[in-house]
């Protein structure tokens, strides 16, 4: 009986605010008022994640998953390599490559945006502590919020199929990036970037020629991250008519198929292994591949010190030990 | 001109500065303006560093020295004051005149080295050169000299990683010399290294200002090695400079009872050199001298021993009282043939810790030379133990050396041996 006073004197005392029927007025707007820019993005994304996808299939498949492992031998280690082709191989043999190869397109494409947008926030958030403050609930947010709600407002805007699963795909996968990229800047010894100004080095320099170079394992951690989480999302944009392994997957689970469910979901795996060990290869390893972080500063490259200190930090989530230098001495 | 001009220098963190400094300025306390919500770190500071300089700036870890330093190059805003590098007055800078002056006037070495790790030793050196535009041949070379200077030559492939923190700090020595400005800022430079490594470090510095001329500024927390650089002193305690002057103004008169406290711990016999004690040099004896006269002058003094000339100003060797009375009795004509003893030469930058076991000896007195072996000064007996305990020197129209035609009674008496 006191349960039924609670709760109506809670009914009573909060009045019920329609957060969704304001969101849904606010979405039917946006829809209106800008179909056109949907229009453009929409026809832009397809073209760039099917054209990927044709020339991922272009070759014959069995030749792309040596040129795969081979690049795994040279970036990692020959027994990777070994391993890698292995795996590539049973997807081939599972007739998985095709969803498998539209599945790598989407994820390349994303992640690809998710950076390209994601490092120049986490900059921006990493020089101004109004920024990081601004975005840090945004980040949140976009974390946080079950992906599947991500769908509804992207088929929306971009009806079914491939173009909603990259927009969730970038929405869901870009925050490590930022985070890690923040992150990796703020770490770097302030004496360092005191240097740079004591020497009369302007901000931009000091950014691509201190800042950048020496936050590089870490930001490559977040790169990392993000393709493995666009990898995640892009299995859930099955969900939307997104085609590959998802598709595969949701298909699995409409017809309760458990041995197509287990090869869908077996491919995922193997894509996301190879993915995983070969982009932190890129982050942690230069001496096999020549300096990768010589394109952020002529000057020199990373120190192998700091890139030892953060191979282990780019298997995990959040890089706690990819200082550099003594991290955050305090400023004067 | 001075090389760095500061005049009535503020720097107040936290909310409301302006005012902050305003109450200041009228006689407020710190922990007035403090309840107010600010923080000020530096008060009211002013002084001026001549060309070719080493003023170093002292004080306790939150004195506000390092901010001071900082204003100096503009990395901190002052809140109040002006700062003036050579004719430009930095404080009026905007933002790109700013760097410019930077590039060109002034370089900095760190506590911590603030080496980049993942540039080569040479490309660290090169850095200034390298942001100032200067083509890749040039900074190269100019880079390895200044590599040369501090000894580093041989590393220039290195990373700082494989480098010890002595080395380091090499580096970034030479990274601030290979960039060639007039003027040098050093926070607290040799603080973190220990101090075996500190000390050499110390000696290398003033070699180099000596052979370069630089003006330097050069914070740390340690008054030995304040006294040791410093040409002046400024000493710093909660933001406010208590004491400016010369080493010796120093520990001579110091300004109030904190500045006593601190000369309490100065290592004196590793501040304190010969030229601090020495007094000035006597007329040496010319060999031909004629011994009876020599005699004579030196009984007249009570002096036991003369120095010898060559007739370059080096001291050839030094007469006893006994050789030159051998010498008239036996009825030679000058000193020419005498068997003289060795000089115990030291160098005007000897510590007294290291002139004790020279001063110890009796047989001799303590001879300042200088790189060439000309004279420069004598070490009376006792000197040494007087500095060493504090006694305050004699001024010096009381060292009655330059009347003394033998110079003998600057020298040693050799009480002892004439009973």
């Amino acid at each position: 009986m006191a349960d039924t006073v609670f709760r109506a004197a809670e009914d009573g005392a909060l009045p019920q605010i329609p957060v969704g029927d304001w969101i849904d007025t606010g979405f039917d707007w946006v829809t209106e008022n800008f179909s056109p820019v949907f229009d453009v993005i929409s026809d832009v994304t397809e073209a760039g994640v099917e054209g990927l996808r044709d020339a991922l299939l272009f070759p014959p498949s069995i030749l792309l998953a040596v040129l795969l492992a081979v690049l795994g031998g040279v970036v990692r280690s020959v027994r990777f390599g070994v391993v890698s082709l292995l795996g590539l191989l049973l997807l081939i043999s599972m007739r998985m490559w095709e969803p498998a190869m539209a599945t790598l397109a989407l994820v390349l494409v994303s992640a690809l945006i998710a950076v390209a947008i994601g490092i120049p926030i986490g900059i921006a958030a990493a020089k101004s502590d109004r920024v990081s403050s601004a975005l840090r609930p945004v980040l949140d947010f976009m974390q946080t919020m079950p992906a599947f709600v991500y769908l509804v407002p992207a088929v929306t805007f971009f009806g079914i199929g491939l173009v909603p699963g990259v927009v969730t795909t970038i929405i869901f996968a870009m925050p490590p990036g930022v985070r890690l990229t923040e992150l990796g800047i703020r770490q770097v010894d302030q004496e360092l970037v005191e240097a740079g100004h004591a020497f009369g080095s302007p901000p931009g320099r000091i950014l691509r020629g201190i800042q950048l170079p020496l936050a590089l394992p870490t930001i490559m951690a977040g790169v990392n991250q993000v393709i493995m989480l666009a990898l995640s999302m892009a299995v859930i944009a099955g969900l939307i008519g997104a085609a590959g392994l998802g598709g595969v997957v949701v298909t699995s689970i409409s017809r309760l198929d458990i041995g197509l469910g287990f090869e869908g979901g077996l491919s995922v795996v193997i894509l996301a292994i190879y993915l995983d060990r070969l982009t932190s290869a890129f982050g942690q390893q230069r001496g096999r591949l020549g300096a990768i972080p010589s394109f952020l500063s002529r000057g020199g490259s990373v120190g192998k010190g700091g890139l030892a200190a953060s191979s282990r930090s780019a298997d995990a989530v959040t890089p706690v030990g990819t200082d550099q230098n003594s991290p955050n001495r305090p400023a004067r | 001109m001075p090389a760095v001009h500061a005049e009535g220098l503020f720097k107040v963190f936290g909310r409301r500065t302006a005012e902050a400094v305003d109450r200041l300025r009228d006689g407020a306390s710190v922990a007035d303006v403090r309840e107010r919500g600010a923080t000020p770190a530096v008060i009211d500071v002013s002084f001026t560093v001549e060309p070719g300089e080493i003023f170093v700036v002292m004080g306790l870890s939150g004195s506000g020295k390092s901010t001071l330093l900082r204003m100096l190059n503009g990395l901190l805003e002052v809140t109040a004051g002006t700062v003036h590098v050579g004719e430009a007055e930095l404080t009026a800078l905007d933002e790109k005149a700013l760097r410019r002056l930077r590039q060109e006037q002034m370089s900095m070495v760190f506590q911590h080295f603030a080496l980049f790790p993942h540039r080569s030793v040479l490309d660290n050196a090169a850095y200034a050169l390298e942001v100032r535009g200067v083509d890749r041949a040039t900074r190269r070379a100019r880079a390895q000299e200044a590599l040369a200077l501090v000894g580093l030559d041989q590393w220039a492939d290195q990373k700082p990683g494989q480098l010890s923190g002595g080395m380091k700090q090499r580096v970034g020595l030479a990274r601030a010399l290979a960039a060639d400005t007039d003027l040098l800022l050093m926070d607290e430079a040799f603080s973190a290294l220990d101090p075996l490594i500190r000390r050499e470090m110390q000696d290398q510095l003033l070699e180099l200002q000596a052979s370069l001329g630089k003006t330097i500024v050069f914070i740390t927390h340690d008054l030995n090695e304040a006294m040791r650089l410093g040409d002046r002193i400024a000493i710093m305690r909660d933001g406010r400079v208590v004491q400016i002057g010369t080493p010796d103004q120093i520990l001579e008169t110091p300004a109030d009872d904190y500045v006593k406290q601190f000369l309490a711990d100065v290592d004196r016999g590793r501040v304190f050199t010969a030229r601090h004690v020495m007094v000035e040099a006597p007329t040496l004896v010319a060999p031909a001298a004629a011994p009876a006269h020599v005699l004579r002058t030196m009984q007249e003094h009570r002096s036991g021993s003369v120095l010898v000339g060559d007739g370059d100003g080096r001291v050839a060797g030094v007469a006893t009282e006994d050789a030159v009375r051998a010498a008239v009795a036996t009825g030679a004509p000058s000193l020419a043939g005498l068997a003289l003893l060795p000089p115990v030469d030291v160098r005007a930058t000897t510590t007294l810790s290291d002139l004790l076991a020279p001063a110890a000896q009796d047989e001799v007195p303590v001879t300042v030379v200088d790189d060439d072996g000309r004279l420069l000064g004598v070490v009376p007996r006792g000197a040494v133990l007087a500095a060493l305990g504090g006694v305050p020197r004699p001024a010096p129209s009381a060292a009655p050396a330059s009347a003394d035609p033998v110079g003998a009674t600057a020298m040693a008496t050799k009480e002892t041996t004439r009973g």
